[in-house]
């Protein structure tokens, strides 16, 4: 009778303060990080009320960031609605097999702490990209008085100091994520769409087509990627748009070597032999059971890609070859401190570290599902 | 295997070619051509159209494009706009420069990667192992031009101006500027110093994927019969680690060079910018700047060769190396 009155209080206390009821369950992990992401959300329409007020008529961005923190309050108080009702019907289902390739792989991914931390972070850097006009405390482009605000060190009005035109840095490197994490991930999308369906093609048909697609990625993966990409921008005018798209189209080959790889062995299995026998077209064959069959590897490429573009965004735009001011990108940062580093060591050295946090929890997060998908790593 | 050799190098060929191709058709989509740069009010269009009929511009693209050609296989690149002199010239003088900082940064990132590798292997799973990890991926994550920032931060202006160490480093240049006047021991004390802070940039990334890398192949090789073997005979386990696992290990490690050439001329573009080093990396960053094509189009050139070059001598290395490796 207590206890069903225990688990009572606690659904109560999961509706207001999701992820505690998981917490005191002993789910410490995944509790405490949904009970942080609540509180964060919670902090943020507290302390900027009129502002997630103002959104709803506001630019297309804020109105995207209230529609964020809407759908994260309510993905959190879902999530924890139903873990709590699980944990009371089914109790310990630890002995439950898992059914799929990917559940498996996910439960492995799971058991991989420095994997999922990365993983966390990452999403975490996502969701204060797409929240950002709501939370950054000055508008990016923002200029404060320039003659007693330039260059301030870090202090509570400025958390992380002002650059050389009396701009607050934090809202910068806010407004900077949201560049730097939305190239690399479109450009990664264009690489990995394109270069998983050649690398399919290729490998499935072989002969002509193969070695014809094979000689492309050669000698596009012998052209060091930076200097193709300088070269090609030389040519065009930096903008975001051609970033994008441009690193993007650079970076299909080593996907491609990586699906006809696969894609080569996965021809002679059984299975697509019994496609065959049953009458299905090339195009069948390659979108529905080549394709789905190489994803594993392509995450893994794709979410080490991203950091890896991330990187060399930051680095074309420190060039001054990438976005350009005053769009705040993480590279431009770098590059506005390098004129001030000793005076303002803030301004390069926390947009630099932003860009490590980013990559890094990347290359963790990419090396966990590694280790999670491939089950001849599996410990 | 000198036939095999023979066959690489001419399969290398087309590959450079193919390259050259690329770099000339992605510089012929640009808007305008290269006489537009002379284009003023005190220019009459009339020497524009001689200027234009001199570089050879008013014939088709193929015309030109395998005049081009031509010229670059007898290493004619052009005369660069900015300096006013033939490119080959420029890159005469600026190529040793980075050939110099992008050899002593392999060196030092394959001896420190390859160390650092064999002690994570031998410590498997212990807490520095662990630690050397996660120091490792967090360099090996870090832009080169931000960790190159840094070390300035630190190890010059910092070391300098505000702790006044006993030792700094000069933060940008070959040289110093009183370097012909001094002795030659401290010519090449000066020439060291320089070269500390960029190579150190540059192979600390690069150190970090080969640690990684190494300490993947020597975990392989250490759990070979042959390994137990030799400590059963009671041999003493620096001789095991170092004579009989290390030299195995080190096989995969060779076609690792091949990777690296990449990353390491992408990150020479960087560390000649950030350092002021006078070599191809900054020539080209500045080409693009002042719009001067033929120094971008040879220098792309140029890098692509070196990387195609890099794995060809990367792969017959693995050959000699390794004599389990046959070739057809």
């Amino acid at each position: 009778m207590s206890e069903r009155r225990l688990s009572r209080g606690l659904r109560l206390l999961g509706m207001l303060a999701p992820g505690l009821p998981q917490m005191v369950a002993g789910r410490l992990g995944a509790g405490g990080s949904a009970f942080a992401l609540w509180c964060g959300l919670l902090a943020i329409v507290g302390v900027r009320w009129e502002r997630v007020t103002a959104a709803v008529s506001g630019p297309v961005d804020h109105q995207l960031a209230l529609l964020v923190l809407i759908a994260a309050g309510a993905g959190v108080w879902e999530w924890s609605r139903r873990a709590s009702g699980k944990g009371a019907s089914g109790g310990g289902s630890a002995g439950a097999v898992p059914r799929s390739l990917w559940a498996e792989g996910l439960r492995a991914f799971g058991r991989n702490r420095v994997a999922v931390g990365g993983l966390i972070t990452i999403a975490t850097l996502y969701l204060l990209a797409l929240l950002t006009p709501l939370i950054a405390p000055f508008d990016p482009t923002f200029q404060g008085d320039l003659l007693t605000e330039r260059l301030l060190a870090p202090s509570l009005a400025h958390p992380l100091g002002t650059d050389q035109f009396a701009r607050d840095l934090l809202s910068r490197l806010l407004y900077g994520a949201r560049v730097s994490l939305s190239i690399g991930f479109i450009a990664v999308s264009i690489a990995i769409t394109i270069g998983t369906v050649l690398g399919a093609v290729a490998g499935f048909m072989g002969g002509w087509v193969d070695s014809a697609v094979m000689r492309v990625v050669d000698m596009v993966l012998a052209f060091p990627r930076l200097i193709l990409l300088i070269t090609i921008i030389a040519v065009f005018q930096p903008s975001i748009f051609v970033i994008v798209v441009i690193l993007g189209l650079t970076q299909w080959p080593t996907v491609t070597r990586l699906v006809r790889g696969e894609a080569l062995s996965l021809r002679e299995r059984e299975f697509i032999e019994a496609g065959r026998a049953l009458g299905f077209s090339r195009t069948r064959l390659i979108l529905r059971h080549v394709v789905p069959n190489t994803l594993a590897p392509v995450i893994v490429a794709a979410t080490l890609g991203i950091g890896e573009t991330i990187i060399l965004e930051a680095g074309l735009s420190f060039l001054g070859l990438g976005v350009q001011p005053p769009t705040p990108s993480w590279g431009t940062l770098v590059a506005d401190g390098r004129n001030y580093l000793l005076g303002a060591w803030w301004i390069s050295t926390f947009s630099g570290l932003a860009i490590v946090v980013t990559v890094l929890s990347f290359n963790l997060a990419g090396d966990g599902l590694r280790d999670a998908l491939d089950p001849r790593l599996r410990r | 295997m000198i036939g095999y050799a023979i066959r690489r190098l001419l399969g290398a060929i087309p590959l450079v070619l193919g390259i050259g191709t690329i770099v000339f058709f992605v510089l012929n989509m640009a808007p305008g051509d290269p006489v537009s740069l002379f284009t003023s009010p005190n220019v009459p269009p009339e020497v524009l159209d001689q200027m234009r009929r001199n570089m050879g511009l008013d014939q088709p693209v193929h015309i030109r494009y395998l005049r081009w050609m031509g010229a670059m296989l007898t290493g004619d690149f052009g005369v660069s706009f900015a300096r006013n002199e033939p490119v080959i010239d420029v890159i005469r003088q600026l190529l040793p420069n980075t050939l110099i900082l992008s050899f002593s940064a392999l060196l030092i990132a394959f001896v420190g990667g390859v160390l650092v590798g064999v002690f994570q292997a031998v410590r498997q799973n212990s807490i520095w192992d662990n630690a050397s990890s996660v120091v490792g991926l967090f360099f090996y994550s870090m832009p080169s031009f931000w960790l190159a920032l840094m070390l300035i931060l630190i190890f010059s202006l910092g070391a300098r101006n505000l702790w006044d160490w006993p030792i700094y480093f000069p933060a940008s240049g070959m040289t110093s500027i009183d370097h012909p006047f001094l002795s030659p021991a401290g010519q090449l004390r000066d020439r060291f110093m320089h070269l500390v802070l960029p190579t150190l940039s540059l192979s600390l990334v690069l150190a970090a994927g080969v640690a990684r890398y190494m300490r993947g192949s020597m975990l392989e090789v250490i759990r070979q019969d042959y390994v137990r073997t030799a400590r059963a005979k009671g041999l003493p386990e620096r001789t095991v680690i170092f004579r009989h696992a290390l030299r195995n290990a080190l096989l995969p490690i060779v076609t690792l060079l091949g990777l690296l050439l990449p990353v390491l001329f992408s990150g020479t573009v960087f560390i000649e910018t950030v350092f002021a080093w006078p070599g191809m990396g900054k020539l080209i960053v500045d080409a693009i700047g002042q719009r001067d094509y033929p120094v971008v189009m040879a220098c792309s050139v140029l890098f692509a060769t070196m990387v195609v070059l890099g794995n060809l001598v990367a792969d017959l290395l693995y050959a000699v190396v390794d004599p389990r490796i046959r070739y057809e």
